[in-house]
C-alpha cells in the first residue's frame, strides 16, 4: 500500500485554505466526474481520487491526522489513542461534498484511506434516500445467439438472474432490468443493472439492423445463361433463380429472409445477396478455341 | 395516467433534501416534464436517475441551470454519438 499525496491529486500545495481545497475540488470533479464523462473508466478512477483527497482534506479532524501521519500512515493507531484523550473536543462541522449514494460510495475509497480512516466517509446528504447504484454487465454473445429468443441466466454481483434476450438484440444495445442494482441507501429503491450486449458475428453474413447482405460466388455460365443456384440463407438454404446476363456485383434482395426485427415476432429484415461471378481458369485447348470463336463474334467481349 | 409511474414532486424534494425552486428551474429550462394531475404534480419515475444526476451536477459540482441544460444536450448528443459508432463497428 502507497503513501497518497492528497495535495498533488488536488493539485494544492500543503497550505491551502478551506475555500482553495474547495475550489480545487469543484474544479478538478467538474473535468471528471463520471455523470460528465460517461462511460470513461479512466475518468471514474481519477474521480475517486479527488473524492477521496477531497474527503481528507476538506475535514479538519482528518486533515491534521493526515497532515502528522500521512506519510507514515503506520503509527495512525497513536494518533487515534491521542484523539480519545481529546474526546471533549467539539466535532468540527463538515463542509465536505462526498455523495450522499450513487455511483461512489466509501467501498470506492484506497486501502490507505481506509487504513487510515477506517473506511467510511462522511455523506453531505447522508440521511437523504438514495437510489441504489446501477450495475453495468456487458454480456457477449454470437450473432447467431440472437437469432431467436432465448432465455439466459446470468450472475451479477453473486445473484443469479434468469434473463430473455428478445432475438434481433443488437450490438451495443442496452437493456436496463429494474430492481437488480445495488440496494438503495437509507431505504432508497435498488438500482437497476443495464446489460449492453456485444455481439461477435460468426457468421459470413454481414448485419445492418435487421438486414443482413452475403456474397455468392457464380460460374460464369450461370451467370451469362441464368439458372437455379442454392444458396445459404441464416437459418438454412433456399434455391435462387438467377437471371440471364447477371453482372458481377448485381445484388437481388430476398425479402423476409434477414434478421428478425428486434421485439416484432415473425417480422424478419431482408437478405441482400452480392454476386461475385468466377471466371473459368485452366482452360483445356477445346475450351480456348470456343472463347476465341465467342470474341470474333463479339468485340472486346461486351 | 398509471399513478404508481409517478411521484409527487413535493415528495421528491422531500426526499431528496431538494428546494421545490430547483425543481421548478428544472421545469422552467424544459429539462425534466412535470404532469399535473387532481392538481398535484408529478415526476416520472422512469427520469429519476436524470434528476439524481442533475441534482449531483447543482449541489455537488455547483453547475448552475444554464450549465446544466448544455451538459444535457451535450451528454445526449455524446450517447447518440456513441450508438452511431456502435453501429458503424457492427457493419465493419
Amino acid at each position: 500500500m502507497e503513501f497518497i499525496d492528497y495535495y498533488k491529486v488536488l493539485e494544492l500545495n500543503n497550505t491551502a485554505t478551506e475555500a482553495e481545497i474547495k475550489k480545487a475540488y469543484r474544479k478538478l470533479a467538474r473535468k471528471y466526474h463520471p455523470d460528465l464523462n460517461p462511460n470513461d473508466a479512466n475518468a471514474k478512477k481519477k474521480f475517486q481520487q479527488i473524492n477521496e483527497a477531497n474527503e481528507v482534506l476538506s475535514d479538519p479532524e482528518k486533515r491534521k491526522k493526515y497532515d502528522q501521519y500521512g506519510k507514515d500512515w503506520k503509527h495512525a493507531d497513536e494518533f487515534n489513542n491521542y484523539q480519545r484523550s481529546q474526546s471533549n473536543k467539539q466535532q468540527s462541522e463538515r463542509s465536505s461534498q462526498q455523495w450522499g449514494g450513487g455511483d461512489f460510495s466509501g467501498e470506492d475509497f484506497s486501502d490507505f484511506f481506509g487504513s487510515m480512516f477506517g473506511g467510511q466517509g462522511n455523506g453531505r446528504r447522508s440521511q437523504t434516500k438514495f437510489r441504489g447504484q446501477d450495475f453495468n454487465a456487458e454480456l457477449q454473445l454470437s450473432l447467431s445467439d440472437v437469432f431467436t429468443t432465448h432465455k439466459q441466466t446470468l450472475t451479477v454481483n453473486g445473484k443469479s438472474i434468469r434473463i430473455t434476450i428478445p432475438a434481433g438484440v443488437e450490438n451495443g444495445q442496452v437493456i436496463k432490468i429494474a430492481g437488480h442494482g445495488g440496494e438503495g441507501v437509507n431505504g432508497g429503491p435498488n438500482g437497476d443493472l443495464y446489460i449492453t450486449f456485444s455481439i461477435v458475428n460468426n457468421t459470413k453474413f454481414k448485419r445492418e439492423g435487421s438486414n443482413l447482405f452475403s456474397e455468392v460466388e457464380l460460374d460464369l455460365y450461370t451467370a451469362v445463361l441464368g439458372g437455379d443456384i442454392t444458396i445459404d440463407t441464416f437459418d438454412g438454404k433456399v434455391k435462387l433463380p438467377v437471371k440471364a446476363e447477371t453482372q458481377n456485383g448485381m445484388k437481388v434482395k430476398l425479402k423476409g429472409k434477414g434478421f428478425p426485427v428486434y421485439k416484432r415476432e415473425g417480422e424478419f429484415g431482408d437478405l441482400y445477396v452480392t454476386f461475385k461471378i468466377n471466371t473459368p481458369i485452366n482452360l483445356s485447348e477445346k475450351e480456348k478455341e470456343l472463347f476465341k470463336e465467342l470474341s470474333k463474334i463479339r468485340n472486346n467481349g461486351n | 395516467m398509471e399513478i404508481e409511474n409517478f411521484i409527487p414532486a413535493k415528495y421528491f424534494c422531500e426526499v431528496y433534501k431538494v428546494d421545490a425552486s430547483f425543481v421548478d428551474s428544472l421545469k422552467e429550462y424544459g429539462l425534466i416534464t412535470i404532469v399535473v394531475y387532481e392538481e398535484i404534480e408529478y415526476i416520472e419515475k422512469e427520469k429519476l436517475n436524470e434528476l439524481e444526476k442533475m441534482i449531483r451536477l447543482h449541489y455537488d459540482l455547483n453547475i448552475n441551470m444554464e450549465g446544466i441544460e448544455a451538459v444535457s444536450h451535450l451528454l445526449n448528443k455524446i450517447d447518440t454519438l456513441q450508438q452511431e459508432i456502435n453501429a458503424l463497428k457492427s457493419r465493419l
